[in-house]
């Protein structure tokens, strides 16, 4: 059914969807309208879970963790500071192997202290072992929050998966977006199944103590399931237009990239801006275009490499800095063709490193002009765009 | 005494004279076998869980140093959602540390939402599995590797927080304090914490021969000479009332101190032992510890 949702509210559709059994959450800004929605639906009755207020992050995703390894599918959601307070039990949840889905709603981490949307919180956690999606409009909210519970509660995945969308951009506008019906969704996802979970007529020890004979191999493991997930989410995908009539989610997205000369890299909302603007120069003939990573852990290299090996010149846009580096999504595109089968690339290329609109600074279509244009001046690393010289000593 | 076949099983990696390990024994054996324990990271959770082996013969799971509480929260949680939970006892467990320092903010929410969990703290009061630190349960002089005897230190220079009054402000149904030596009453107690639904606080004084400086067959002897100084009241809250406590004939607090390496160093400076006697003789008179002369 088509409704006219904020964003917010579309995540909490999705979760209800999903039949979530236990909900925990702690407010923060611009999270709250989502334990809101959630928290109401409860209340009404609409939506049969446990919703509990809990003391912090750090205890909602402790208390997620609890009910998931008791068998209940469970949800939580928050962003920034509070992101980085759950961060200690996103890497425990990892390592558990619990298939948790939280959604982060992208805000600038402090100091200074700052609500506004970029992406260094969720960022910042890619070395979690979670899964992490990133989304452009209220239809993949919607649709990424359903397939991340059939990856991650998948018996070859079992990981967290982090849902991220861009704070108030997505989190508070308004956009048309298809709810699909309980019959579909109960199609595409079964209820939670779990083998290895706190069960008094099976009684096992989860969380144990790995000495150096083990430790290892546990994280070899999960390294190991990231490449199944990199061929396990192009199945679900299918499976999904299968079932809801329409393609949605994947690894990446090329959008225009056939015959594109110059492309920008990103993630996020801001990805339906870059398309904007590429249609209004391709009406000037200019060959613009854009990969859209949609799921950046695990980091689809082989989808990246075949959509850019052929592309002389490559824009990497980003919403976070990893400070003292680079841009993290630059970092790991330019190492992709540092290998040695470089030489078998076509044309020489350029990547270069953008880091914008932190903080909540508008990106805006001349921002992405911008970026189009200093492609083919010079090669930059970590330019920062659209700063204010007037702040700058 | 339990001739049944125990929950927490031999094995496991204590120290010898372990009084947690014997503490724990008796919490799960008395919880019995519908019971799922979440625990803290600490001596328990190290000596008991060492993959591949596990002491645990009920579903265990520990998951970081501050969050049991909240990992307990989630399971009751999940419990009632899937309508199991007037079947199955939830317990979260951890040392002085992991309740009264970094885990002291989750317990407090599980309280105060009334979570029907039973909490226990194994109060050795210091953090022994990493070294002997100083906790906010360490008591007054003790010598710990953080608050060291020096030409300007007498050891720990703050009181034991008094972690039965905290769970007793938040409302907690039920909140006891036991000890090693008087494990029938332990036993009585995790019983008698069942019975009752909400949130219940069990602070169980377990000796430690490694941090605290003394023999292991001393374990037993030192438990009792705590509860008898005063130092450690044995006392029982329910509903917010206090119903019972374990009188004694005070034994001077030097008794107690001078088995202990670790209270050594005050045992020759009378001005500190009388600060402690005196943590001793406000014991006695606020839960009226004496017993009635014959």
């Amino acid at each position: 059914m088509r409704k006219f949702l904020q964003g917010s509210e579309a995540v909490a559709e999705a979760v209800k969807l999903c039949k979530v059994g236990v909900i925990a959450a702690y407010p923060i800004t611009p999270q709250t309208p989502i334990p809101e929605t959630l928290a109401k639906m409860v209340a009404d009755g609409k939506l049969k879970a446990e919703f509990i207020n809990v003391e912090s992050e750090h205890s909602a995703a402790s208390f997620v963790l609890g009910a998931t390894a008791t068998g209940v599918r469970s949800y939580t959601a928050t962003s920034s500071q509070g992101l980085l307070y759950m961060g200690e039990v996103i890497f425990n949840i990892a390592g558990m192997r619990l298939p948790v889905i939280l959604t982060c709603t992208n805000r600038a981490v402090s100091a200074p202290i700052n609500i506004w949307n970029d992406q260094s919180d969720s960022m910042a956690l890619r070395d979690s072992g979670s899964i992490q999606f990133y989304c452009e409009n209220h239809q993949e909210l919607v649709d990424l929050h359903i397939q991340a519970y059939r990856i991650a509660e998948d018996k070859n995945i079992m990981l967290p998966v982090m849902v991220s969308m861009d704070g108030y951009i997505l989190t508070h506008g308004f956009e048309v977006v298809d709810v699909p019906s309980q019959e579909d969704v109960d199609k595409f996802l079964p209820p939670l199944n779990l083998k290895h979970k706190l069960d008094v007529e099976n009684p096992l020890t989860l969380g144990f103590l790995a000495d150096p004979e083990y430790y290892m191999e546990t994280r070899y493991a999960i390294q190991k399931t990231h490449e199944g997930v990199l061929k396990f989410i192009p199945q679900v995908v299918r499976e999904f237009e299968g079932v809801f009539g329409r393609r949605s989610g994947g690894l990446v997205e090329c959008y225009r990239l056939e015959d594109a000369e110059k492309v920008i890299v990103a993630c996020g909302s801001v990805c339906g801006t870059i398309k904007e603007t590429i249609e209004e120069a391709r009406r000037k003939k200019k060959k613009y275009g854009l990969l859209r990573i949609i799921t950046y852990r695990p980091f689809p290299l082989q989808e990246i490499y075949k959509a850019l090996k052929d592309k002389p010149q490559i824009a990497i846009l980003e919403k976070a800095v990893s400070l003292g580096a680079y841009g993290p999504l630059y970092t790991e595109i330019k190492m992709l063709f540092s290998q040695k089968d470089n030489k078998k690339l076509k044309r020489e290329k350029r990547i270069c490193g953008f880091i914008a609109g932190l903080g909540g600074r508008d990106i805006t279509k001349d921002t992405i002009s911008y970026i189009f244009k200093r492609l083919s001046q010079k090669q930059v690393d970590c330019e920062f765009v659209d700063l204010k010289p007037e702040y700058i000593e | 005494m339990m001739m049944k076949e125990h929950l927490f099983i031999s094995g496991h990696t204590a120290c010898p004279g372990c009084a947690q390990a014997t503490a724990a024994r008796l919490v799960v054996d008395s919880a019995g076998k519908n019971t799922i324990i979440t625990n803290n990271t600490g001596c328990l959770e190290v000596f008991t869980s060492r993959y591949p082996e596990s002491a645990w013969r009920v579903p265990w799971i520990h998951s970081l140093f501050e969050n049991a509480a909240a990992v307990a929260s989630g399971i009751e949680a999940a419990l009632r959602y899937l309508g199991k939970k007037e079947s199955i006892n939830v317990i979260t467990q951890a040392g002085d540390g992991g309740t009264a320092d970094i885990g002291l903010q989750a317990l407090s929410g599980a309280w105060e939402r009334g979570t029907d969990i039973l909490s226990v703290c194994y109060d050795n009061e210091a953090y022994e599995n990493t070294g002997v630190q100083r906790s906010g349960l360490t008591p007054y002089g003790a010598h710990t590797t953080t608050s060291p005897i020096g030409a300007y230190s007498i050891g720990n220079p703050i009181n034991k927080k008094s972690m039965p009054d905290i769970a007793l402000s938040h409302g907690c149904v039920y909140v006891a304090t036991a000890t090693f030596g008087f494990l029938q009453d332990l036993i009585r107690k995790v019983k008698k914490a069942f019975t009752i639904k909400g949130p219940k606080y069990l602070q169980i004084h377990c000796p430690c021969p490694l941090g605290w400086g003394y023999e292991p067959n001393l374990t037993y002897r030192i438990s009792k000479l705590a509860v008898e100084t005063g130092l450690y009241p044995i006392v029982e809250y329910e509903y917010g009332k206090l119903i019972s406590v374990r009188k004694i004939k005070p034994t001077p607090v030097e008794e107690y101190l001078k088995l202990q390496r670790r209270f050594r160093h005050i045992l020759d400076k009378p001005e500190q032992i009388k600060i402690i006697q005196e943590t001793a003789n406000t014991n006695i008179e606020r839960y009226g510890l004496k017993a009635e002369e014959v």
